[in-house]
């Protein structure tokens, strides 16, 4: 009975040392990107035996937070953070560094039985639908833009976040900036007081409010419309044109962007100028500290990061993500030298 | 021969002190440590909403404002929306639970009232999310497609049913509350109204009462301060839920007097918002919302107390 209890153990302590030895590294962020960070990190895992990485998409609030109180190793979030968050952060002994990883974009999806077409939404109709001016679906400022197209005479149900959002801060970003009411009454943050509407938490609470509402509109990023099948609609864009939210129309919105790129990457790219791009488009970043106190994690931080700018890019196209710019990509890799 | 017995008095007595005095102090720490949390909840509450309560003062109970960006707060549309679900959820739990709980001890079959008091005790363990899942995927579709639109019809000039039928909202969320209320009042109402003594039930039946008159009012009355007690107990359960309530109340701040409307609770909007909330003043504030719910219990609960003093007879040996 002795020798077949310490057998035990002993297989126990023999088992679980490729365990132990595994490095964990714990992220939380936006759940803009999630879907690609986690195929991501999922892939890095498997080509890199031992290092785990757990992400979890709890909103780019929480990712802020995470990485500022550092529960996390390192955090993500689409709302780039403000010289007062960063303050507050160095002041805990944490300075923060932006990589950004991919674009995307963040569309108006909808559900209104019997319109199976794609809608077009200018940027007074979307403003005036989140602030509550513009009630039914059939209004005038909405079919203008929509003729042929029988839209009913029902209220319009709003949908939007209610955590700390990234997606949130995108969203209010290009209203703010596409109209002066909107910019004066809610302004642009990652979470704001919502003159109308629903709440959901994360994207996918957005989009499951909308698939289930009649008669809805939420905002959520690309890929949660695209593989949820729900019709989203293209927005007009600085030059007047109606564009749909892809790959291609994210990628020449940063075009601009990506030739004036500040040295700590944080830049708004919504409502930019370009004949095919698509208004609300936005970088996401990984905020990672500048000194990470475990010798291994930075080295496998630094690692994932290259991996990420590397190989990691060539995945974005198939999750509706847009890929870096390439001067974008090397002005990072300076960065990661920075991580210590 | 006094000494002899004086002698084995002592040797006896002093076994069975220690062990008393030992028991007394272990159940008198443990009471003591109780006292000693919830106070000390308090306390924290008190402490960790002091940036709200300087910056907001009194206007925080009054006012509609939630606005994260200029940092204004008011907790009038939680308190609202936590008060106005309660409400639907007693008002729609103490006839069924009652009723339910008078059936399984009164008139059912003991078999048959053991079986159900199972599966309803059942009922009470399944965890809020759960609830609030079904309810979703259920309880939503129906309420917006079939009985709003029919509460709609039938009572659409009162103020509390217009608004389009969204199916989530304050009656919705109301209703999942009371949903998740009913078996807390079953579960001890009936155990109140099994522990009537015989004697009385005999006693009304002998001098010519009919089996409903013997059962409410001779039964029903004697059990009273039970019933009171689980219909309390199901109270603070709708008061502080938050799962459930949170994804079918629509998440909207704002007060509303339509029921078919959405809106907010204290605990909804805790469990949301606190994760992220950043600054100093916004976590402080969602600190403020639990003290404030902790007061509305406390008041509620000063309430009962105060109506099961006035309504027990003078001279009865009840406290």
């Amino acid at each position: 009975m002795r020798t077949v209890s310490w057998a035990l153990t002993g297989l126990l302590v023999v088992g679980t040392a490729p365990f132990a030895a595994a490095q964990k590294i714990n992220a939380c962020g936006a759940s803009f990107p999630a879907p690609i960070y986690q195929k991501w990190f999922l892939e890095y895992g498997k080509a890199h035996q031992g290092v785990q990485i757990n992400y979890e998409a709890n909103g780019s609030g929480g990712g802020k937070k995470g990485v500022t109180d550092g529960t996390v190793d390192f955090g993500a979030s689409d709302m780039p953070m403000t010289d007062k968050e960063l303050a507050d952060a160095a002041a805990k002994g944490r300075k923060l560094l932006h990589f950004p990883t991919v674009m995307g974009a963040v569309v108006p999806s909808y559900n209104i039985p019997g319109v199976t077409q794609d809608l077009k939404f200018s940027p007074e109709a979307l403003a005036g639908i989140y602030l509550g001016t513009i009630k039914k679906w059939n209004d005038p400022v909405i079919a203008k833009d929509n003729a042929g197209v029988k839209l009913p005479a029902e209220d319009i149900v709003v949908v939007h976040r209610t955590d700390g959002s990234g997606t949130t801060f995108v969203w209010t970003d290009y209203l703010s900036k596409v109209s002066p009411e909107w910019k004066s009454k809610v302004g642009a943050n990652s979470a704001v007081s919502w003159p109308v509407g629903l709440g959901g938490p994360q994207n996918a609470g957005v989009m499951g409010l909308v698939k289930q509402q009649p008669n809805s509109i939420g905002y959520v990023e690309l890929l949660y419309a695209s593989q949820n099948k729900v019709p989203y609609g293209m927005v007009k864009n600085s030059a007047g044109k109606f564009i749909k939210g892809s790959v291609d129309s994210v990628t020449e919105a940063a075009a601009g962007a990506a030739k004036d790129m500040p040295k700590d990457f944080r830049v708004s790219i919504t409502n930019a100028p370009g004949a095919n791009s698509y208004p609300i488009s936005s970088f996401t970043w990984l905020l990672v500290p500048e000194k990470i106190s475990d010798p291994a994690k930075a080295k496998e931080i630094k690692a994932m990061i290259r991996w990420v700018l590397t190989d990691g890019q060539k995945e974005c196209p198939a999750l509706d993500y847009a890929p870096l710019p390439k001067n974008v990509v090397s002005m990072e890799m300076k960065q990661i030298d920075a991580v210590q | 021969m006094a000494t002899p017995a004086a002698v084995q008095t002592a040797k006896v007595k002093a076994p069975a002190q220690t062990g008393d005095i030992v028991a007394r102090f272990v159940v008198l720490f443990f009471a003591v440590v109780l006292l000693a949390l919830a106070v000390l909840l308090v306390i924290e509450l008190f402490i960790g909403s002091a940036a709200a309560r300087h910056s907001l003062g009194w206007g925080f109970l009054t006012s509609s404002k939630w606005n994260p960006v200029s940092e204004e707060f008011g907790a009038l549309p939680f308190i609202y929306g936590t008060v106005i679900t309660s409400s639907v959820a007693l008002l729609l739990s103490i006839p069924f639970g009652v009723g339910a709980a008078i059936f399984l001890s009164e008139l059912a079959p003991a078999g048959v009232s053991n079986a159900l008091t199972f599966v309803i005790e059942l009922l009470a363990a399944i965890p809020s999310v759960i609830y609030g899942l079904l309810a979703i995927f259920t309880l939503v579709p129906l309420m917006r497609t079939t009985i709003e639109p029919a509460l709609k019809a039938a009572f659409g000039f009162l103020p509390f049913f217009q608004g389009p039928a969204l199916g989530v909202g304050y009656l919705t969320a109301g209703l999942v509350l009371a949903i998740m209320t009913i078996p807390f009042i079953i579960s001890v109402s009936r155990e109140s109204l099994l522990a009537v003594p015989r004697d009385q039930r005999e006693a009304a039946l002998a001098l010519g009462a009919t089996k409903w008159e013997t059962t409410w009012q001779i039964v029903v009355p004697y059990a009273k301060l039970g019933i009171l007690g689980s219909i309390f107990l199901g109270l603070a359960r709708a008061l502080g839920e938050t799962m459930a309530v949170t994804m079918v109340i629509g998440n909207d701040p704002r007060v509303h007097a339509s029921l078919l409307a959405s809106g907010y609770s204290i605990a909804a909007v805790i469990a949301n918002e606190f994760a992220e909330a950043n600054g100093t003043i916004h976590p402080a504030a969602l600190i403020e919302l639990g003290l404030v719910l902790f007061g509305v219990t406390v008041v509620i609960n000063a309430f009962a107390r105060l109506m099961i003093i006035a309504t027990t007879k003078k001279g009865s040996k009840r406290p």
